[in-house]
């Protein structure tokens, strides 16, 4: 866990002496605030409900270019050697890679966290709703990321990882959109498997084990993976 | 300290090494020599832990790399080849993150002392991505050594420097071994002989000679190799070099130029210096040529298997041909 905690921080200080923190921070921002705005000022009610509806979206694209850096770099540069030459684990690199990323995620999340103070100033929001909601993004943020960091492993070309990513992303989000032609049991368990289904319950304040477990266990299949083919580097 | 047994590693269908056998003592400064693509990165990267060997066993430190490669790499100091440095951070930071996924307690005290030993505690707070060649090259000797290894593997440790820098390493490299055991890799044949204790050479994945510097000096000086240069060749310059003691073969070459082979042990310097003035063909040039690493190869290559340089090992490999 030590090696983990340094390998993030060690991460979580190159996001920000690069661009690419500032310049995805703000363009998320800038989104969910403009959406912020004109979901506001049409409903005219005091719920994030629909706003973070819409941010799922934006996630698609966003996770992937936040994680694309993650493992493709290190393996672009070279630095990879350093990282399987001390003495850590493999896993202890891919754990402490997506936990950065976590970090970051979370911290752009907290700076959203003036939608609700809005709300409430001006308003009366059911703050069940909106934690639970908060809580649902940053589960389908970290699944989405493990998934963005499972695609960086595959090469040493951010961009690339970058494209695979997204494409991962909104094929698992989307997985059950052909369900409804697929017939029993096919079209269950692609709804099962669909980042999306999983995902709008957190916003009407609703807890549901399964959902929480869903997710956990994605993050955990995507890391495994991604520290399986960092070990298959040594093969090669 | 480190025992290496028939290692051999196979990239797809191609043999990198082939059966490798050799052993460094502790305290010793091993080199490996050999041109490009020759195995030297494969063997240090199967014993840095980067890569399991096909087949064979090596041993750190009564560790086997494979086995118990968490335990080889605490005591490893590795530099690779293409130095990988995160270019954002500063120096200090770097050493510091370094030493802390090495487990490093005293990281303070490590990362100072690392610094001094390779002279780069001025440049501690620069960022890695605005030094020069030379001093990314220390911080990467620093890296090797901040949690302070019984080993120091180290792959090309000069390459890419300047005369100066290439001194200064050198140097470096020899203090740091009166403590530890070290491997270092070059393809330059007089930087592995005023480096290191013994020297194996390596080509084609297998090892070609091993000894120490002197046994190897020996053996490839046995016969100097002149380049004499005449204002006025001819037929008559070469049959009168040839006939000169200890001369044993003249080739012509361009512009008037001779390449003359003489006999190990003699020097024919002065005996051809005065051939070529009592012929009045007017010396211009007369020096002895340096070997490089290719005349080495193709020599040792050419030779007998029974030399003194050579081991039991390399003999059945050579016969095995």
């Amino acid at each position: 866990m030590r090696n983990t905690l340094a390998i993030a921080g060690r991460e979580l200080h190159a996001y920000f002496v690069s661009p690419i923190a500032y310049v995805v921070t703000a363009a998320f921002l800038l989104l969910s605030g403009y959406l912020f705005a004109a979901i506001l000022l049409i409903s005219r009610e005091a719920t994030l409900r629909y706003l973070f509806g819409n941010l799922t979206t934006i996630l698609l694209f966003v996770a992937p270019l936040l994680t694309m850096r993650l493992l493709a770099e290190e393996q672009r540069s070279g630095t990879i050697e350093l990282l399987l030459t001390s003495p850590v684990q493999d896993w202890e690199v891919v754990l402490g890679k997506w936990l950065a990323s976590l970090g970051l995620f979370a911290g752009i999340l907290l700076l959203t966290g003036y939608y609700p103070l809005i709300l409430w100033r001006y308003g009366n929001p059911d703050w069940g709703p909106v934690l639970t909601g908060y809580g649902g993004l940053l589960l389908l943020g970290g699944t989405l990321l493990a998934l963005g960091t499972l695609t960086s492993a595959l090469t040493r070309n951010q961009i690339v990882a970058a494209v695979l990513g997204v494409g991962l992303t909104v094929l698992a989000w989307l997985i059950d959109a052909l369900s409804q032609f697929a017939g029993p049991p096919v079209s269950g368990v692609l709804t099962y498997l669909s980042l999306s289904s999983h995902f709008f319950d957190f916003l009407r304040g609703i807890v549901d084990t399964k959902d929480v477990l869903y997710y956990l266990s994605v993050i955990v299949a995507a890391l495994f993976l991604a520290t399986r083919v960092l070990e298959t580097r040594r093969w090669r | 300290m480190i025992e290496v047994e028939n290692l051999t590693k196979y990239y797809g269908d191609l043999a990198a090494i082939r059966d490798l056998n050799f052993r460094v003592e502790r305290g010793e400064i091993l080199g490996f020599l050999g041109p490009n693509g020759a195995g030297k990165t494969t063997t240090m990267r199967i014993l840095s832990g980067y890569m399991p060997p096909s087949a064979g066993t090596a041993r750190v430190a009564d560790f086997d790399v494979f086995d118990d490669s968490l335990e080889v790499r605490r005591r490893i100091g590795y530099m690779p080849e293409t130095v990988p440095l995160y270019p954002e951070m500063s120096v200090r930071s770097y050493l510091a993150f370094m030493a802390r996924i090495r487990g490093v307690t005293n990281r303070k005290g490590q990362v100072d002392a690392a610094m001094e030993a390779c002279h780069i505690t001025d440049k501690a707070d620069t960022i890695i991505g605005k030094l020069s060649k030379g001093y990314r090259q220390r911080v990467g000797l620093a890296q090797a050594l901040v949690h302070d290894p019984e080993v120091l593997i180290l792959d090309e440790p000069t390459i890419g420097l300047d005369p100066k820098q290439i001194i200064e390493v050198r140097e470096l490299i020899k203090e740091l071994g009166h403590e530890r055991t070290i491997i270092l890799s070059t393809h330059i044949l007089s930087e592995a002989q005023q480096t290191c204790d013994r020297v194996l050479i390596i080509n084609e994945g297998e090892i070609v000679a091993e000894g120490t510097s002197q046994q190897l000096t020996d053996r490839l000086t046995r016969g100097t190799l002149l380049h004499v240069q005449v204002a006025q060749p001819g037929p008559e310059v070469i049959a009168a070099l040839s006939r000169v003691p200890g001369v044993t073969g003249v080739e012509p070459e361009d512009g008037g130029s001779y390449g003359v082979t003489c006999a190990q042990g003699q020097d024919c310097r002065t005996a051809i210096a005065a051939t070529v003035v009592n012929g009045g063909w007017g010396l211009l040039e007369l020096r002895a040529i340096e070997m490089s690493l290719e005349d080495i190869f193709l020599k040792l290559t050419a030779e007998d298997t029974a030399t003194p340089v050579l081991d039991e090992q390399t003999e059945q490999t050579v016969e095995g041909r």
